[in-house]
């Protein structure tokens, strides 16, 4: 059982230690700065898009769910996987879905007409 | 040979998460950013199928097909219920953040070696934020959906701040315990779980109505910073991108709507707004003056610019098609109407624009409170359909008034302000409205859809 967990886990060598934990730290603190740069031009206009859609996209948590429910694990670790990986899905179908049906109804001047 | 297969999916869905918020600078470009959010989606989970330990295909199929059954449905939601589908989705994210901490915890357990102090913390953090995320954003969703046993109005307490606090604190110094005791004092586990459910409860249960769009924002940028906490765990950097990215995002617009209501984040979290202000000033009786479907839509025929301001409760009467037809009616006569959205209109960021957009109205037509107001001392008619604090002029003036210094759109400074209204009581923060006492003003009571709906029939029976 824990060789599988450690199998997938051997190649990040050096995972948990300082140096992969600043390296994360650098990458959290670039992308927050470029979200922020990104969504401070979003028009206002699609604020509610914006939000679906950015539930959507923290719905990566799928792929860490799908690491939990996917390995040999005892079964209440799988099953615990396996709702967190429910969860998840429901919010990437959902929230793309929907935000792709809001934006449909934002109609350029003009084009008003039902078709 | 799956490593770098892997590091490739997840680079590529790096760049194309970025995009996709980068689609949504312009409503034309958006489709493309959430089909670019689509892709990164999928390489993302088919790199994540590569990895060699996978081995349960049957349990990720059964949730898969669970995530779809719940999540199609949930999609098709009507406009007006959209915050509380976005509250709703706020707890899934939550939710499957804190299970995977907690699946994580207790796998190592076993192999107490991969708890280092960082992971630990990030282990603490993920948790923490995942389950106050989870049950926080139930209750929000609850009182957006007006359940009967969730108290709308704020619910408060003496000491309520402090032991909110002193609760979190708990939490947060079992957490420290366990970054330097991951195992022998694995017992703490569970009580953190605990008291991060409560907290989230107990953060919201104070929160009014009004506050609701600043509030599911804050839970937003949560449920981002949940999944960056889980990349530290997991040391996944696709997931502290794609989750920096959410967090970031919610950050923002907490940032509008607070602004937007002249108020600090910690007034809104701790401040228990929306209470019934009682005002002792108001006994002087000042009556409203009523005017008939009739005479307004004469009013309305006779100007050459009308600007609408729409607030929740046109929403609630569902009267967006009426207003679409009176937006016809009025523009085939050749009268310039413009929509004034505030951004706290509505229950969410941006909800107005998208009930409008459902009624056909072309976007540009809604005008942003700060780009309208300049227009409007030159506005013939200006019609509130179910707004009501951002048009109280007692904003500007009245230091005693709860909303002071809250930016309004300037409905009172209009040759001529229509309020339509279902009756005189006070709106969701529970505060009388100067604008309806105003010379200029004159109301219009019933429920939006019929009185729109009754403007329009006078319209097309006078010739144009």
């Amino acid at each position: 059982m824990l060789a599988a967990a450690s199998a997938s886990e051997a190649t990040t060598s050096h995972a948990g230690s300082p140096d992969a934990f600043t390296a994360l730290l650098f990458v959290f603190l670039l992308a927050t700065f470029i979200g922020l740069g990104v969504v401070t031009r979003v028009s206002r206009l699609l604020h509610t898009p914006l939000m679906s859609l950015t539930n959507a996209i923290s719905a990566i948590a799928v792929i860490g769910s799908i690491v939990i429910a996917g390995q040999d694990h005892p079964p209440l670790i799988t099953l615990l996987g396996a709702i967190a990986l429910a969860a998840s899905m429901t919010n990437i179908v959902s929230g793309f879905l929907i935000t792709d049906r809001m934006l449909r109804m934002f109609k350029k001047p003009g084009e008003t007409k039902r078709p | 040979m799956s490593f770098w297969l892997i590091e490739a999916a997840y680079f590529v869905a790096s760049a194309l998460f970025v995009l996709a918020l980068h689609g949504m600078n312009d409503p034309k470009t958006a489709r493309k950013g959430v089909l670019a959010g689509v892709v990164a989606m999928a390489l993302a989970i088919l790199g994540t199928f590569l990895n060699p330990g996978i081995v349960n295909w049957a349990w990720i199929a059964g949730a898969t097909a669970v995530g779809f059954l719940i999540g199609v449905p949930l999609s098709w939601v009507p406009l007006t219920a959209v915050p509380q589908r976005t509250a709703v989705s706020h707890a899934f994210g939550g939710l499957a953040a804190g299970l995977v901490g907690t699946a994580k915890f207790y796998l190592w357990q076993d192999a107490p070696e991969n708890l280092t102090a960082f992971r630990t913390f990030a282990i603490v953090a993920e948790v923490i934020l995942g389950f106050l995320t989870f049950t926080g954003s139930l209750m929000a969703a609850g009182k957006l959906q007006e359940l009967k046993w969730i108290p709308q109005r704020p619910v408060t307490y003496p000491l309520q701040n402090v032991s909110n606090i002193g609760l979190l604190g708990v939490a947060v110094a079992c957490g420290i315990a366990l970054v330097f005791q991951p195992v022998s004092l694995a017992y703490l586990f569970p009580a953190i779980v605990a008291l991060a459910l409560a907290f989230g409860v107990l953060l919201i249960i104070p929160i009014g109505g009004a506050d609701m769009p600043t509030v599911i924002s804050l839970l937003n940028s949560y449920a981002g910073l949940a999944a960056v906490a889980m990349g530290f765990v997991l040391d996944n950097k696709l997931l502290v991108i794609a989750g920096a990215l959410d967090g970031s995002s919610g950050l923002i617009l907490s940032i509008i709507m607070c602004r937007a209501m002249n108020r600090s984040f910690a007034n809104v979290l701790f401040g228990a707004f929306g209470q019934v202000h009682k005002k002792a000033g108001i006994a002087e009786t000042r009556t409203a003056k009523k005017e008939t479907p009739e005479g307004a839509a004469q009013l309305l025929e006779m100007a050459t610019q009308v600007v609408i301001v729409p607030g929740y409760g046109m929403a609630v009467a569902q009267a967006q098609q009426r207003v679409r037809e009176l937006y016809d009616e009025l523009t085939r006569r050749r009268i310039e109407v413009k929509f004034a959205i505030h951004p706290v209109a509505g229950r969410m960021p941006g909800h107005m624009n998208v009930l409008l957009a459902e009624a056909d109205i072309p976007y540009d037509k809604l005008i942003e409170m700060d780009d309208i107001n300049p227009e409007l001392p030159q506005t013939d008619v200006v019609l509130v359909i179910g707004a009501n604090d951002v048009v109280n002029p007692a904003a500007r003036h009245d230091k005693a008034s709860p909303i002071f210094g809250m930016p309004i759109i300037d409905a009172d400074k209009a040759r001529m302000c229509l309020a339509i209204k279902r009756s005189m009581n006070p709106g969701f923060a529970g505060i009388e409205n100067e604008l309806y006492f105003a010379d200029r003003t004159y109301m219009l009571f019933g429920d939006a859809k019929t009185v729109v709906g009754d403007l329009v029939k006078q319209l097309q029976a006078s010739p144009s």
